[in-house]
């Protein structure tokens, strides 16, 4: 291959570098009225009266949105396939104010200044309420967050608003009692993950215009622009064809947007005044009043005879969504069904719980969307279950985990918000990420800890982890491949990039087909009403799906070029991407063959559109090792060396590759070690700035060794599958399982503190006193 | 109130609130390539030069840059440029929001540190956060385009 598996430069990494105006707000209308949101001071109201009198009489004012001027039309942000598998239980504003910075009002004015000062000028009386703010005590709690009559689900997901639950599943293959009670070994753990800040770059950015055929046209830094679209003609009852959403280049996402965030006030502002609108959250409006990750309370039961046969696996969640219930049910599902097929021999496996409201900053999609808190569970319960046993961790999980050709239940069972998809792993390589991993990290001669100098003790660990590649049936991605004069294409996708290279990637795949370079594939994507559609950038669906979308449309163009080179040449040809070659010997070049179809000969455009869905969502599989020097005197730990294994099938650009794995390991060591979203007992978020909220900058890591695993999907484009979330799932529960290989603490709870593994090694200093 | 600022070597002129920051004054006046990221200089999107040094806009007043240099990515194309062929090279541009800024602090780094080791160019870069690299890759390409340079 020529172009696709090989390590090419982004196509418009040079531009951004130079600084050329390519985000959101570096589109915006010049004259562009801003949009500002009074926020709730309270975590539970009832909002009495809004008196805006002040601050409509300001000068340069021209808007005040409350709820009155909207429709009761419930609707979900989510940004997922619809129908959501998300209850539709969000107002674009509402007489009810739910967390600490919910929506109460909006302002639009002629400058920031202004806006800001009218924000301040308005006044608002509430009614305030008792909060729930603990996610233990939610369901049935005398406290009803959402007693509004209007909101519903799209299908049943288990919502029942009335006792504070967003979302319920459950589900068991086999039995799993009567197989724990026939265990030699039963371990029984509960573990906590904390919420997460996706802390993207870029913040939420968005801004509107009616253009010159009366459109709205709205750009939007979104992970998902036809749903952007959806949302907002549903939620503002505006027709979808007035409609255009235009994602420019994205400055991250990671899941943060997925959802919609000021799309909606921005696009009633413009609607109402016809005058062009913007709005940038303010770091703190993103800490505060986006989503983060869900916070989960995992309790775990693993069983196992003494030969290290695992025989039954019992897992049962609480999920806190906070204040709306957005990626409620399909986060709860995938901390589930994308951990526990990694022991596919069990017997008999049980996942089931509930996903509650609390009057917290919602939760969301990001990345890794559940499965990163599941396999911290898991994968740390493996460990204890194993030292249990006395058996090797590696020989263990050797032994139990999935292998090529084999399948599990569950992928059957659950899917995302629905049934699942059975599936045989066709390319899995865990074994090899497993071998390879040991070897790079030189375990043997590290597991499982060393006394290095004075009081530094060095530990390994490690984890296994899956993921998968799209939702099957669901996500749907098209592409069109158009010829153009003198022999280049231009390739129209609805894949959206937000910074993780799809353009490239996709780009690389249509040229690879064509056997043309990369710099002939010249590439635009997400544009509502040129491009063709495509779900949008989550689920790990990209590279997979998009993908395949963009290898059919190619596939087709180059029957499209071979015909008319044979109609031109008047025999059968082949066709090595530049030049066509008749049986007699006669050539033309694509170059005259293009120029012969639009100026000279048998005219017409030649255009391929072709579209894809998964009917299996292949998983990416990894190991990840994490080797740390633990100070037993302080608690203190630095991390020497992440070693991370992975099959993602055929990488299409093996540096992009990289870039995707090592971006997702390093946010995985940011969840498991330094991010925490701490809020008073009030309610109110303290770490709402990056001075509260560490992540990792680029000194605390001191290395990052990735490899990927020789591995074919036959199914995914040039063999690939999806890579964008696996990197971030092994962190937390590799490094918990090293901290405990060093200091024999066992740390339950996200993240790892230092203070957390002093306080465990004082603890087992007293008790062996 | 009225500032003069060289900026990129043009002499410009502004009417500024005396609370106005840098950053909104460079982005109000299209110097759309300095980037809005954490509001409290902590992340390093909206780095800007300061007669050379790199400094946070979204936290020095405009009219504290009053007859300074003000160097923003525009005026160091070339270096951006060559640079990029770096990241380019080594898989470290991803989503790129904060690679002008990055530009900038490397050019200054460049300047100010002779045969910086691997901790010498981490420690001066940190301030400049990415979400998105892990990091690795922006450092080997940061190494072998001093290499380059030399």
């Amino acid at each position: 291959m020529k172009v696709v598996n090989q390590g090419l430069p982004s196509i418009d990494g040079r531009g951004l570098m130079m600084g050329k105006k390519a985000y959101t707000d570096d589109l915006a209308d010049a004259d562009s009225l801003i949009v500002k949101v009074l926020r709730s001071p309270h975590p539970y109201a009832k909002i009495v009266k809004i008196d805006t009198s002040k601050a409509d009489a300001l000068y340069g004012v021209e808007l005040i949105l409350t709820h009155k001027d909207f429709d009761r039309r419930p609707f979900t942000r989510a940004g997922q396939g619809y129908p959501e598998p998300s209850p539709h239980d969000k107002f674009v504003l509402d007489e009810y104010v739910r967390y600490i910075g919910d929506e109460v009002c909006a302002v639009a004015a002629i400058s920031e200044k202004i806006a800001s000062k009218a924000i301040s000028l308005i006044e608002v009386s509430y009614d305030v309420l008792e909060p729930v703010l603990d996610f233990e005590q939610a369901i049935d709690n005398d406290v009803v967050i959402h007693p509004e009559p209007e909101i519903h689900e799209m299908f049943p997901i288990g919502f029942e608003p009335k006792r504070n639950i967003a979302a319920a599943y459950s589900m068991e293959v086999g039995n799993v009692e009567s197989e724990l009670a026939e265990c030699d070994v039963v371990i029984d753990e509960t573990f906590y993950t904390q919420a997460q800040q996706h802390m993207m770059m870029e913040p939420h950015t968005v801004n509107a215009r009616i253009d010159y055929q009366s459109r709205l046209v709205i750009y939007s830094s979104t992970q998902t622009p036809v749903h952007v679209r959806r949302i907002i003609s549903q939620a503002l009852d505006y027709p979808l064809s007035k409609i255009r959403v235009i994602k420019p280049r994205v400055g991250g996402g990671f899941g943060g947007k997925q959802a919609l965030h000021g799309e909606l006030l921005v696009s009633k502002v413009t609607l109402l005044t016809g005058k062009p609108s913007k709005m940038v959250y303010t770091r703190k409006e993103v800490f505060e009043s986006s989503y983060s990750r869900h916070p989960m309370k995992i309790d775990i039961k693993l069983g196992a005879m003494k030969d290290g046969t695992l025989r039954a696996i019992d897992c049962k969640i609480l999920s806190d969504t906070g204040a709306y219930g957005e990626h409620a049910l399909t986060v709860f599902m995938v901390a589930g069904s994308k951990v526990l097929p990694l022991y596919n021999k069990v017997k008999a496996v049980k996942f089931y719980g509930d996903v509650v409201y609390t009057n917290h900053t919602p939760a969301g999609a990001f990345r890794g969307y559940g499965a990163i808190q599941g396999n911290y569970a898991l994968e740390s319960a493996v460990d204890i279950l194993c030292e249990q046993l006395q058996i090797d961790p590696i020989v263990f999980r050797q032994k139990n985990m999935i292998l090529e050709g084999e399948t599990s239940p569950i992928f059957e069972i659950m899917g995302e918000g629905t049934e699942g998809t059975a599936m045989i792993m066709e390319s899995c390589k865990l074994d090899y990420c497993v071998k390879r991993g040991l070897e790079l990290i030189d375990w043997t001669n590290k597991y499982p800890s060393k006394l290095m100098n004075g009081s530094i003790k060095k530990g390994v660990g490690m984890a296994i982890a899956m993921q998968g590649s799209g939702i099957p049936y669901i996500d749907m991605a098209a592409a069109t491949i158009k010829l153009n004069d003198d022999g280049f294409y231009n390739l129209l996708i609805g894949a959206t990039d937000i910074g993780q290279g799809s353009d490239t990637i996709l780009a690389q795949i249509a040229a690879e087909e064509l056997g043309t370079t990369l710099d002939q594939m010249i590439v635009y994507s997400s544009d509502s009403d040129l491009t063709p559609f495509d779900t949008g950038a989550y689920a790990s669906s990209t590279t997979y799906v998009s993908g395949n979308a963009v290898m059919n449309a190619a596939r087709e163009m180059k029957k499209m070029l071979i015909e008319e080179a044979e109609r031109a040449l008047k025999c059968k040809v082949t066709f090595d991407g530049v030049t066509f070659t008749g049986e007699d010997g006669k050539e033309i070049t694509l170059k005259n063959l293009s120029n012969r179809l639009y100026y000279n000969e048998d005219q017409k455009q030649l255009t391929a559109t072709s579209s894809y869905v998964g009917h299996k969502s292949p998983p990416p599989f990894m190991a990840g090792f994490v080797e740390i020097d633990v100070d037993m005197e302080t608690g203190e730990f630095e991390i020497q060396d992440y070693v991370s294994v992975v099959d993602c099938g055929t990488t299409i650009n093996p540096k992009l590759a990289l870039g995707q794995v090592e971006g997702g390991i390093m946010q995985g060591i940011g969840m498991a070690v330094y991010e925490d979203v701490k809020i008073s007992d009030k309610g109110k978020m303290i770490s709402n700035s990056l001075l509260n909220y560490r992540i990792p900058t680029r000194v605390e890591v001191k290395k990052l060794t990735t490899e990927f695993a020789d591995s074919y999907e036959d199914s995914g484009p040039f063999g690939a599958k999806s890579v964008g979330e696996i990197g971030i799932d092994t962190p937390p529960a590799a490094i918990a399982n090293a901290i405990y290989n060093a200091t024999g603490v066992r740390i339950n709870s996200l993240p790892i503190t230092p203070e957390k593994i002093l306080k465990g090694i004082k603890e087992r200093k007293d008790a062996k006193r | 109130m009225k500032v003069s600022i060289i900026i990129n070597d043009y002499q410009k002129e502004f009417e500024v609130d005396p609370g106005e920051y840098l950053l909104d004054t460079l982005r109000n006046h299209h110097y759309t390539s300095v980037k809005r990221g954490c509001d409290n200089s902590t992340c390093g999107a909206c780095t800007v030069l300061l007669d050379g040094k790199p400094v946070p806009s979204c936290s020095l007043l405009t009219v504290k840059a009053n007859g300074h240099n003000i160097t923003t990515v525009e005026g160091i194309q070339e270096e951006a440029s060559s640079l990029s062929k770096h990241f380019g090279h080594e898989g470290a541009d991803q989503c790129g929001y904060c690679n002008p800024s990055l530009a900038l602090t490397v050019h200054a780094m460049r300047r100010e540190l002779i045969n910086p080791s691997d901790e010498d160019i981490k420690q001066y870069l940190v301030g400049n956060l990415c979400r998105c690299t892990g990091y690795e890759a922006q450092h080997r390409a940061t190494k072998s385009y001093l290499e380059e340079i030399k």
